[in-house]
């Protein structure tokens, strides 16, 4: 294969690197008073990605030797990651540009869809690591970039809390990824996922996995585990979710979970396929200990945001019933279930951005929803939708994705796995009821700051819609999508 | 008929209308919503007049089937047992839309419009041909009723909401992997395909546990029953009538629709769970009614005892408990529903339940007692009335199966008969004292437009059922012949006569 036809696969990346750089020089030489137009510049380069996919970069195989592949896989997370990103661009600069204590320009500055780009990047060859040393550097990639957003409003105090915290714990988390690489390539001397699975297949059939190479596989799960916040390496999630500015913290809780899923799915599948019996306990715990603790654990909060930290922890651990199964029908059903998820997250989240004061200060209390649905009935019907949609009561489409991680389960003989799993969610659907109750049985709280952004509605509108019953109408697209995207990995 | 499709009208009439209210004035609201559920009355009926009942007939008619979501299809179609729940369904809507057009006064578009959404979901429920189609319908009706509770209900509102969710949510959710094991198993999700496939027998116990599981919660049976009083009496009246006149029937049809004729030998084998459960329903509900002091409550441990009527019925594995239960189904949506809108009607005019608080009002408000009276006597099961008709098949059913559950439940009648007379004399008569009780005015004609359709129904069922068994009879027919097979043998036929015991299929022919 020629070093041409290995950039043409890459092209989205390659997009969006180069573009990465052009922008940066943009936002050097002309200030953060380029900052909007830098913005919607970012935008257009991740369409420009999205659309790059359609070529070679959507199914074409190997490049730079076996390091990197296009496949359909690939092509769908990177889809579902370029969506949220560009969300999470679109509804950035009026929430920067509203914090005036940064100066006249508020927060609004250039690095930030620079930044997004970069973390696009890296969760790209995150999705299309077939190698192990691309899994880290894509990881890390978009990591490194993860910090700085976290604390981007940087005379925020929470906000650079949230930045150190995350580096901290993911510092921790990347090392005990590496130590199980390390150990994986020691015991099967590649680092290629074929050949891993190729040795781990073989010493399956001659007795059993070695020690060795469980241990790295154990390691190697945990420190992915941590990416995706499944319990019990989730505890950073609360707190980063509360600290980072509400845009970012929208972007942590979609783009990166989708890519995180992604490499989890192809890692246990790729590379670990032979041993699934090695695994598959690992991720039934995680799963259920995640569905309970993120159940349990939100009850409580007071805070939107940390409860919304504790919703995602709860619905990772839905997604990683279907990675259970280790069926192709589980595959695909994980890769729906992060589609659905990511309208629905990034729809609560547009929401959260609504919650400000008379004078524009975000708010954050859930007690500042009350009586919502009759200041704002749009924005209350919008947010009950989500709510009851992450809940997974019919017939919103959140329904449909536990539909099918429970159906894989199901069909893979995990039923019991999958009765635990669904009466565990009758206890989320508890404090989704309450914001649900919050909005619409309580008394009025003061209003809201009316709503300023047609863009910000729109998309709210948008989300509500896709998750809305209407949203079955699409259902068949998206399973034959995701079943091929599924059929890559097998 | 053929090519129109009947069902997705009558469904899309509601939700078509259930938008349009959201941007109206409550007054306009009022009205569309009023006009929508007219229009699917008038359907209904269209419907029922068009239901073929003769010998050659299929028994799934209006079908409609359409894949469009992958996974599984729109697919509608009703047999006579889905056409005479739909028909109480679209009778009662008009009733609560009238019921509530003066007693709600706050965020009447919203009101309205999620009253057209549950006829929208029990109507999906009720037509489903699909099985995931239907737990969509049967699981949605969870968040209307949520809202209604929690928005227009009483001052225990929460609690009642969040009770009624999490408790029918948590019954449902182990039906749905049920559900996916036996789509796996079957290959299909087509209810009439599924309807006369033979799961293996091993596996029939654990399928029927998870849907009744969900079931129970829904009828509700005893020890299930206890968000039942609380959502009760915490919902606007309108939702109360609702609630037990559609909502609860959601149960016994998940009975007569999925565990009897799925899971028969399931059935046979776990039928001493729904007898005793029911026995212990019918006596402990009933005492628990007589002591009540608030009249919703009442009205609402009555619901219980009368439900458990239908589940023995509906597992007497014959032609008479099958039709009787689901008569009582039919006669306890109308008489329920319309003693909680006889209670509706007092409770506008002095804003409390408590039964102390009234008394006399055969004085003042004759035509109201009249009416009382009526469903009082219904709901006791006077002779000539629907209740009658319903309680008497039902325990004739029933005595061929098991005596002992016969003369525990036959009791029921007696404590009804109790429970109820006790309320009316304290409501209706004695001596008129209280100023502002002497001060209610009688019926007014909203009023009497919504009370004397349900009272003509309520006779016409008790004094000729022919009209209401008719199309039930062949799919109840088809439904004992299926379920033969696991058929329990009674104990009721000890006696010492050589006299061959009465074949089931036979004493269909004659009532």
């Amino acid at each position: 294969m020629t070093y041409a036809a290995s950039l043409a696969l890459t092209l989205p990346e390659m997009i969006l690197a180069g573009g990465a750089l052009v922008l940066l020089m943009i936002a050097a030489f002309a200030g953060d008073r380029s900052a909007r137009a830098v913005h919607w510049l970012a935008v257009a380069l991740i369409a420009a990605a999205g659309l790059a996919l359609l070529g070679p970069a959507g199914n074409g195989g190997d490049a730079f030797g076996g390091l990197y592949r296009a496949d359909p896989f690939a092509a769908f997370a990177k889809l579902l990651i370029y969506v949220a990103a560009a969300v999470s661009l679109a509804m950035a600069p009026d929430f920067f540009a509203r914090d005036t204590t940064g100066g006249p320009q508020g927060q609004l500055r250039a690095e930030y869809p620079v930044l997004i780009l970069l973390s696009a990047v890296g969760m790209g060859m995150m999705v299309s690591a077939v190698d192990l040393l691309t899994l880290y550097v894509g990881l890390e990639l978009q990591n490194l970039v993860a910090y700085i957003l976290a604390s981007f409003m940087r005379n925020n105090t929470r906000s650079a809390e949230a930045g150190l915290k995350y580096f901290v714990l993911s510092a921790l988390a990347s090392g005990i990824l590496l130590y199980g690489i390390s150990l994986l390539y020691g015991f099967t001397a590649t680092t290629g996922f074929d050949g891993i699975a190729a040795a781990v297949a073989t010493q399956v059939e001659g007795g059993g996995l070695g020690a060795g190479t469980l241990i790295g596989l154990v390691f190697l799960l945990a420190g992915i585990a941590f990416k995706i916040a499944a319990v019990p390496f989730h505890m950073w999630t609360p707190d980063i979710y509360e600290g980072s500015p509400t845009p970012v913290t929208g972007f942590f809780a979609s783009a990166p979970k989708v890519a995180a899923m992604a490499l989890f799915v192809r890692v246990t599948v790729e590379a670990l396929g032979p041993a699934t019996d090695a695994w598959r306990q690992i991720i039934i715990f995680a799963a259920l200990a995640s569905i309970l603790l993120g159940a349990f654990g939100a009850i409580g909060q007071g805070n939107i945001k940390r409860m919304l930290a504790y919703s995602s922890i709860n619905n990772i651990g839905f997604a990683l019933i279907g990675l259970a199964a280790g069926t192709e029908a589980g595959v695909a059903a994980v890769m729906s279930y992060m589609a659905i998820y990511i309208a629905m997250t990034l729809g609560s989240f547009l929401v959260v951005l609504q919650m400000r004061d008379a004078d524009g200060r975000p708010i954050e209390t859930i007690a500042s929803l009350s009586g919502l649905s009759q200041s704002r009935r749009g924005l209350a019907a919008a947010f009950a939708i989500f709510m009851f949609s992450l809940a997974g009561i019919p017939p919103l489409l959140g329904f449909w994705a536990k539909f099918l991680v429970f159906d894989a389960a199901v069909a893979a003989g995990l039923w019991p796995l999958a009765a635990i799993g669904i009466a565990a969610s009758v206890i989320s659907a508890f404090y989704y009821l309450k914001i649900v109750k919050t909005m619409y049985f309580d008394d009025p709280a003061p209003a809201y700051a009316p709503a300023n952004s047609v863009l910000e509605g729109g998309l709210i509108a948008l989300a509500a819609t896709a998750v809305s019953p209407l949203g079955y109408f699409a259902v068949p697209a998206l399973g034959v999508v995701t079943a091929s995207a599924a059929r890559a990995l097998f | 008929m053929n090519g129109i499709p009947i069902l997705s009208i009558m469904l899309l009439v509601p939700m078509v209308a259930a938008l349009a209210c959201l941007y109206a004035s409550a007054g306009n609201a009022r009205r569309i919503a009023l006009g929508a559920t007219l229009l699917d009355l008038a359907l209904g009926a269209l419907m029922w007049a068009q239901f073929d009942v003769s010998g050659a007939a299929p028994q799934w008619q209006f079908v409609e089937f359409h894949p469009i979501f992958g996974r599984f299809a729109w697919a509608l179609g009703i047999d006579g047992i889905a056409l005479m729940l739909i028909m109480l369904t679209v009778f009662l809507m008009p009733i609560c839309i009238a019921a509530s057009w003066q007693s709600i006064q706050k965020r009447v578009p919203e009101y309205m419009a999620l009253f057209l959404v549950v006829e929208v979901l029990m109507i999906g429920t009720f037509s489903a041909q699909d099985l995931f189609l239907f737990y969509i319908f049967f699981e949605a009706g969870l968040i209307p009723m949520y809202l209604i509770i929690g928005i227009w209900g009483g001052p225990r509102r929460i609690y009642a909401s969040y009770k009624f969710f999490l408790y029918t949510l948590l019954g449902s959710v182990l039906m749905l992997i049920a559900m996916l094991w036996m789509a796996h198993e079957a290959g299909t999700t087509e209810i009439p395909v599924l309807l006369n496939h033979n799961f293996p027998v091993g596996a029939q116990n654990w399928l029927w546990l998870a849907f009744f599981a969900s079931f129970a919660v829904k009828v509700p049976m005893w020890p299930v029953h206890t968000w039942l009083p609380d959502a009760h009496v915490e919902a606007p009246t309108a939702g109360s009538v609702i609630l037990a006149g559609v909502m609860l029937k959601l149960g016994g049809y998940g009975f007569i629709r999925f565990s009897v004729p799925m899971f028969p030998q399931a059935s046979e084998a776990l039928i001493w769970v729904i007898l005793s459960l029911s026995m212990i329903a019918v006596v402990y509900t009933s005492l628990v009614a007589l002591v009540q002091a608030d009249m919703k409550k009442l009205i609402a441990y009555s619901s219980v005892a009368h439900m458990a009527i239908v589940t023995i019925g509906l597992f007497a594995f014959n032609q008479q408990g099958l039709e009787g239960a689901m008569i009582v189904m039919l006669s306890h949506g109308l008489v329920s529903g319309a003693l909680f809108l006889c209670v509706g009607v007092i409770y506008d005019r002095l804003h409390t339940r408590e039964i102390d608080r009234y008394g006399g009002l055969a004085e003042n408000m004759p035509r109201y007692a009249l009416f009382f009276m009526l469903f009082t006597m219904a709901s006791i099961g006077l002779p000539g009335t629907s209740g009658f008709v319903g309680e008497l098949l039902s325990l004739m059913g029933i005595y061929q199966v098991s005596s002992i559950a016969t003369v525990v439940c036959t009791t029921g009648i007696i404590l009804g008969a109790a429970y109820m007379l006790y309320l009316y004399r304290r409501i209706v008569f004695g001596a008129l004292t209280k100023p502002d009780v002497k001060a209610m005015p009688d019926l007014s004609k909203r009023e009497i437009a919504f009370l004397l359709p349900i009272a003509l129904a309520v006779l016409w069922m008790g004094i000729y059922p022919e009209s209401f068994l008719r199309p039930m009879r062949a799919d109840v027919a088809t439904l004992v012949a299926r379920v033969a097979q696991a058929k329990p043998i009674g104990d009721a036929q000890l006696a010492v006569s050589t006299v061959e015991p009465a074949d089931a299929g036979a004493e269909g022919a004659h009532q």
